[in-house]
């Protein structure tokens, strides 16, 4: 701590060049923690995946409906203990599209095969007896401020109802919480039954099957019988683990995880070939200043750690900066994004934000470092280094 | 007085590309505890070979080097940097101070080396400027020093950790003849007050009178010892 001031005046012995550099780390450090906060988010799906789920849906695309008639032959496979159905319902609200997922389930099911939504009992009654009800995870009934028995209104985008009218309304019949998994506390999920009597077209059809098995060291073998089952059918089957089956839903958008590593690769090739040529520069320029404190009896080592520790502050205060914009930023931009599962930054986004930091700050300092702890104090002084 | 510096035999060569450059031949030199030296000679006598030896900054060839009866040639150079942060201050002539610190940080420096609290260097670091009479430029950059307030400040860096031994490389070199004999004043003060022994080099004959004795080299080697001053 006695030599922060010595590392913190050579960081800003020229100023304008340490700001400029200064502002590109953290710039770099915002886009890292914006894109890995989106890519996180897009893989939250996969990652709260439960083991003893699977997924049946069309084998060849993922918005082709399935027979509802699937349902008592894929409950006959020997391992499946329960089964559920949902499909895709889209739509807007308030004149923009849905942030959030919109399903038809039917109720009982879904709950029983989706154990880690939690819905008090007096509302699960209230939803069943409610035709047009629907239950809403706790996170986005706070974000519209909805309460149970409000009425909410959306704009079907892909399920018009059979007078072509387009608006689907529905009374808030609970309010759920997912304890274990709060992703999916931000979806409103509605009866079945209501859906498919009301829509236009694709009646006794939904979007995918959720299988839940006995025993997950079997799911590879129950998979591969529902498939079987309808093997050479005119609605031939897909059936995956649930992350699996989220990795794919994710993958619709592209490959996040591939785009954000290829930009973030650029970004920080590009931070470090200029830091690098910033700190060998600051540097080069005090090679008497540094042969001074040679001559004054300050260790090789201590000269080593002194220039390495300023590319270390000059990377993590940038980085640490840029970070603090990136979560300013989500917050301010949580609204719009909590449709894709983004809650601002996370601890793991910032732990990774910091080894990056720390790896970039050695392989910037290191070599200008090497090069200041070998220094000749009589070469040096004597203008020959 | 009593010895400080026991050199003999000492050979320096340096390696310029493909040639060999004796700059130092054979010296025998001894420099007795609290002794005011000036080291005089043409450019290429081996003059600033010699206190660079005798300041631990280089290793020789061959010989030896004992200061306080320590031999220097024998030390690592990690053993010769603690050596030098506790027995030897440096005064050179373009005063080498660290531009982004202030005279008071500067003075410090050699202090960071201890075990000294925060508050004990700074009191430690007013005290060596307060001697060299800049006690209220402590807070200038050495930017808004003129060349002799600048000096000061790197004599006062020289003694702050009281070492025995001063070494200054043309300590007056750069400055005018009244400013250099203000520094040749303090330079004697402190070797007269405060028994530092100073090892000078210095081509200012004048300079070299504020000495109490004078050395010189030639081609490597010494020339008979004359008294000075």
């Amino acid at each position: 701590m006695k030599y922060l001031h010595l590392v913190w005046a050579g960081l800003f012995r020229k100023k304008a060049r340490t700001v400029l550099t200064l502002l590109s780390v953290m710039v770099a450090f915002l886009l890292f923690g914006l894109l890995q906060s989106v890519n996180e988010a897009f893989s939250a799906g996969a990652e709260q995946a439960q083991a003893d789920r699977l997924i049946t849906n069309s084998r060849y695309s993922i918005i082709e409906m399935l027979p509802i008639s699937y349902l008592p032959q894929i409950e006959s496979v020997p391992g499946v203990k329960e089964v559920a159905f949902a499909s895709w319902f889209g739509g807007s609200y308030q004149d923009r599209p849905a942030q959030f997922g919109v399903f038809p389930v039917q109720p009982e099911r879904y709950l029983r095969a989706v154990p880690e939504i939690v819905l008090p009992p007096e509302q699960l009654e209230r939803w069943r007896e409610t035709r047009d009800g629907a239950i809403v995870g706790r996170s986005l009934a706070e974000r519209y401020g909805w309460q149970v028995g409000d009425r909410v209104t959306l704009v079907a985008d892909i399920w018009p109802q059979r007078d072509g009218n387009n608006d689907w309304n529905f009374e808030i019949a609970g309010i759920y919480a997912s304890p274990d998994a709060e992703q999916n506390e931000g979806a409103l999920l509605f009866q079945w039954d209501y859906f498919d009597e009301a829509r236009q077209f694709g009646r006794g059809t939904v979007g995918w099957f959720i299988v839940q098995v006995e025993d997950p060291a079997l799911a590879e073998d129950i998979a591969q019988s529902i498939d079987a089952r309808f093997a050479n059918s005119t609605s031939e089957t897909k059936t995956q683990t649930e992350k699996a089956f989220a990795q794919g839903f994710a993958r619709q958008f592209g490959d996040i995880g591939l785009i954000v590593t290829s930009i973030l690769g650029a970004v920080f090739f590009t931070i470090l070939v200029l830091t690098g040529n910033t700190m060998a520069q600051a540097v080069r320029e005090r090679i008497p200043e540094l042969a001074i404190l040679k001559t004054l009896g300050f260790s090789d080592r201590a000269v080593l750690g002194l220039v390495v520790t300023e590319a270390l502050v000059l990377i993590l205060l940038g980085g640490l900066l840029g970070l603090a914009l990136a979560a300013g930023a989500l917050a301010a931009l949580s609204s719009a994004l909590a449709g894709f599962g983004v809650q601002g930054i996370s601890a793991s986004v910032v732990v990774t934000g910091v080894i990056v930091m720390l790896a970039l700050g050695l392989a910037v300092g290191l070599p200008p470092a090497w090069r200041a702890m070998r220094l000749k104090v009589v070469d040096a002084l004597g203008g020959h280094q | 007085m009593s010895g400080l510096i026991e050199i003999r035999g000492l050979t320096k060569v340096y390696t310029r590309g493909k040639q060999k450059v004796e700059a130092l031949h054979a010296v025998d030199l001894d420099i007795e505890r609290g002794d005011f030296v000036a080291l005089m000679g043409p450019s290429g006598s081996g003059k600033t070979t010699l206190l660079n030896l005798i300041g631990g900054l280089d290793s020789p060839t061959s010989g030896t080097i004992s200061v306080d009866g320590q031999a220097l040639e024998r030390m690592s150079s990690g053993a010769l940097a603690r050596w030098r942060a506790a027995h030897v201050g440096f005064v050179f002539q373009f005063y080498n101070l660290l531009p982004v610190l202030s005279a008071q940080r500067n003075v410090e420096l050699p202090l960071l080396l201890t075990r000294l609290s925060a508050a004990q260097r700074r009191k430690n670091a007013g005290v060596a400027l307060q001697l060299v009479g800049l006690a209220d430029r402590a807070q200038h950059k050495p930017r808004e020093l003129s060349g002799g307030q600048e000096q000061r400040v790197a004599i006062a860096r020289a003694i702050v950790s009281d070492p025995s031994l001063l070494v200054c490389d043309e300590p007056t070199g750069d400055l005018d003849r009244e400013t250099a004999d203000e520094i040749l004043d303090l330079l004697q003060m402190l070797n007269r007050e405060h028994g530092k022994t100073i090892v000078m080099v210095t081509h200012d004959p004048k300079a070299a009178e504020h000495a109490r004795r004078l050395v010189r080299l030639d081609k490597g080697s010494l020339v008979p010892d004359e008294a000075a001053a």
